[in-house]
């Protein structure tokens, strides 16, 4: 039997997982693993700036393609830098895992240099977490750590190595196992056949009906059953901001984004709605507004592989249906096709009309939801993204305004192409996750949609960008203010701008990127943007880095209420709902 | 509403603290808890007892069903079952108040397991309704020292947790 020391034995559970690409930082824990990594050639390594950038990149690396991302970090401060990017993935359930470095065996305990207990920070952002005991155990856990990972509702796994588990001298038996084992551990394969017949009976019976679609649909792989499903039927789609794509934008049965600065429409219809059909969703706070008051007439079937999202928040679910979204909807869709259909088309009819009615009145593509000034809009410049990537880019987003304006205004016909840390909320997370899905798909157009403000919390990665030639099209929203913050100081803490500006202290972006080695570009008059954005996106392999100078005073509309129901909204700074 | 959870999970270093983190991480309280392995070495039964609504209850038991170490679960007050709890308390005991203590802790069926000239030591088993009315019957006054194990808990019946 081959004998490997340990630090070769998880390079080799890397290539049998079929990992290509593993995002680190090395240090001294984790340096038997690196020379490991030196000696073979089957995954590529990319060295990051910072640890909470490599879990980012590792987690674009796997939203964009659905593989388990990879990352690779020291022990102490470089497993403690790692937690954020843990996190994102945990609240997102993003397949990654996560491999720390820590102190010899002996050491654990003793507040040895660089030591830190990585099991206990990082438990409640985990699915799962191993500490290797043994040399032997090393390859049952990478399996386990890979299958856990990856299965069930994705999340990450950290797998935590103390020094001496790697040493090149102690070698041991080594066979990839082929299956694992894990008793406690039978994610559902199948949505209950009775369940499913009641979903499909519901459905039918709808006068009102809403498809309320989340992330779960992409992490399930589940659009083309989503698209089928739902052109069967002939009802109202609508995504969360983490399902964006997951049904394509410019269907026309595509009602937008729900939620707090969801579409008009789709906020309406959500509430009005007589069946709400969720799909991989979570009824998450920032979609529903107040819980209590949320749908009061919907009747509503509940699909999730996740027993613990079904009436988590939301509690009248008719129809619990625990399942992976692919198999369950197919199973629908069977069922569908062999009953007779009785639904009402005439009140369907109706309600695309109520629908229509709405969308005509306050949608956001009807006219123009915001008054344009001598300053560039930043909905222009999002609307102008997408026209001069013809809606074909992947588009990572950091967190604030600008997420909510890429989420609105880009219109996202695939999965996998909105890339954004919806649950934690993560600035920063942008620029890195780019990186990660430009590697992933090196010919892809991949752009970074942020402001002055996230940008900044993870910049130095503008370096590995350079080192790997990486062409990332990074469109600053630069308002020269933390917009979000200050958009809710405006609303509710009159006007006083506690900490939301920096004061004269913004750097030259155009000059920074230069120091780089990139492309830097400002823009300020609105007549420039869309040639300056085409000259931007024509340099197919160079980083360009827009700092676009955009309204300070622009909020993001619509809102919810707060405290209210679905459809309690702000329209514009003097209109509500 | 206070619920008896019982857990068989991996007997594994790190398994309690997952589930001992949830409650925390979680806002749940616990009550009391209970661990120990059984006649499986690889397997641990916890008991834990705690109090919430329904949606509570219901979330507890799905988010500890969700972790790897958790194999198998039941809330035991969702049915008969028997639960018990063990006590030792040590008793000043002097002049009349000696024959008193010993009086109740027989009323009570404890057992006087250690003795010294000025005190007992009393052990008692029971639901810890009971032991609750035997703190009191005794009184804050003559306790010295409560030590409480935490519910255990079985169902009644043929009803087994096992894997």
């Amino acid at each position: 039997m081959e004998q490997l020391s340990g630090g070769e034995m998880i390079m080799r559970a890397l290539r049998d997982e079929g990992v290509k690409l593993v995002f680190g930082y090395p240090g001294g824990a984790v340096l038997h693993i690196y020379d490991a990594f030196y000696r073979q050639s089957d995954v590529e390594h990319i060295l990051v700036r910072h640890e909470q950038a490599g879990v980012h990149a590792a987690d674009g690396y796997a939203r964009a393609t659905g593989e388990v991302g990879v990352a690779l970090v020291t022990s102490g401060p470089g497993a403690t830098n790692a937690i954020t990017g843990i996190a994102t993935a945990y609240m997102d359930s993003i397949p990654l895992v996560v491999i720390s470095g820590n102190v010899a065996t002996h050491l654990i305990g003793s507040d040895a240099f660089q030591e830190t207990d990585m099991i206990g920070c990082s438990r409640p952002i985990v699915k799962h977490s191993f500490l290797v005991r043994s040399i032997e155990e090393i390859p049952e856990i990478m399996k386990k750590a890979f299958h856990i990972a990856r299965t069930g509702r994705p999340g990450p796994v950290v797998v935590d190595v103390p020094k001496d588990m790697t040493a090149p001298a102690e070698k041991r038996p080594f066979v990839y196992p082929e299956t694992v084992k894990l008793r406690s551990y039978t994610p559902a394969m199948k949505g209950h056949a009775g369940q499913v017949r009641k979903a499909v009976e519901l459905l039918l019976d709808a006068k009102r009906p809403v498809i309320y679609a989340g992330g779960g649909v992409i992490l399930g792989d589940a659009s083309d059953e989503l698209r089928a499903i739902s052109r069967h039927l002939g009802y109202p789609v609508t995504n969360t901001l983490m399902g964006l794509g997951a049904y394509p934008g410019t269907d026309p049965q595509f009602i937008g984004m729900l939620g707090m600065h969801g579409f008009y429409e789709a906020n309406q219809a959500m509430h009005q709605a007589d069946v709400i059909f969720a799909v991989g969703a979570r009824f998450d706070d920032r979609v529903t507004n107040n819980p209590k008051k949320f749908c009061p007439n919907a009747r509503i079937i509940h699909i999730d592989i996740d027993p613990a999202s079904i009436q988590k928040t939301v509690r009248h679910i008719e129809v619990p249906l625990v399942g992976p979204v692919k198999a369950v909807l197919a199973d629908m869709i069977d069922v569908l096709k062999q009953t007779p259909d009785t639904s009402d088309k005439e009140a369907l009819a109706s309600w695309w009309a109520t629908i229509n009615g709405w969308r005509d009145q306050h949608g956001l593509w009807t006219g123009d939801r915001y008054q344009r000034g001598e300053k560039i809009m930043p909905q222009d410049v999002i609307k102008t993204l997408y026209e001069v990537t013809a809606g074909d880019a992947f588009i990572c987003s950091d967190v604030g305004q600008h997420q909510m304006f890429a989420a609105q205004y880009y219109k996202y016909d695939h999965p996998r192409r909105w890339i954004n840390s919806g649950g934690l909320g993560t600035m920063g997370f942008g620029l890195p996750a780019a990186m990660g899905v430009q590697l992933a798909h090196p010919g892809a157009t991949v752009a970074v949609v942020t402001g002055e403000g996230s940008i900044q919390m993870c910049i130095e990665e503008l370096s590995t960008c350079t080192q790997y030639n990486m062409p990332i099209k990074i469109i600053n929203l630069n308002n020269a203010a933390l917009g979000m913050v200050k958009q809710w100081q405006d609303m509710q803490y009159g006007g006083r701008y506690a900490a939301s500006t920096y004061q004269d202290s913004l750097p030259d972006f155009v000059k920074l990127a230069e120091a780089y080695g990139h492309v830097g570009m400002k823009v300020t008059n609105p007549a420039d943007l869309k040639a300056s954005m085409e000259a931007a996106f024509a340099l197919k392999d160079r980083l360009v880095f827009m700092d676009i100078v955009v309204d300070p005073d622009e909020h993001v509309y619509p809102m919810h209420i707060a405290t209210g129901s679905m459809k309690d909204m702000l329209l514009s700074k003097t209109e509500r709902t | 509403m206070r619920h008896i959870i019982s857990v068989l999970m991996e007997n594994e270093p790190g398994a309690l603290s997952r589930v001992v983190g949830l409650f925390s991480q979680r806002g749940y309280n616990i009550e009391s808890l209970t661990v120990a392995a059984t006649e499986d070495p690889t397997l641990s039964r916890m008991t834990v007892t705690t109090k919430g609504d329904d949606t509570v209850i219901e979330q507890i038991t799905k988010q500890l069903n969700k972790l790897i170490d958790v194999v198998k679960l039941v809330d035991l007050t969702e049915g008969a079952h028997i639960e018990r709890e063990l006590i030792l308390i040590k008793i000043k005991a002097t002049g009349a108040q000696r024959a008193e203590v010993k009086r109740t802790s027989d009323i009570f069926r404890g057992q006087i397991v250690d003795v010294t000239p000025s005190m007992y030591t009393v052990q008692l088993t029971g639901s810890s309704d009971k032991l609750d009315a035997f703190i009191e019957a005794i009184g804050t006054q003559a306790i010295l020292e409560v030590v409480r194990s935490g519910v255990s808990g079985i169902a009644r019946g043929e009803r087994v947790l096992s894997i």
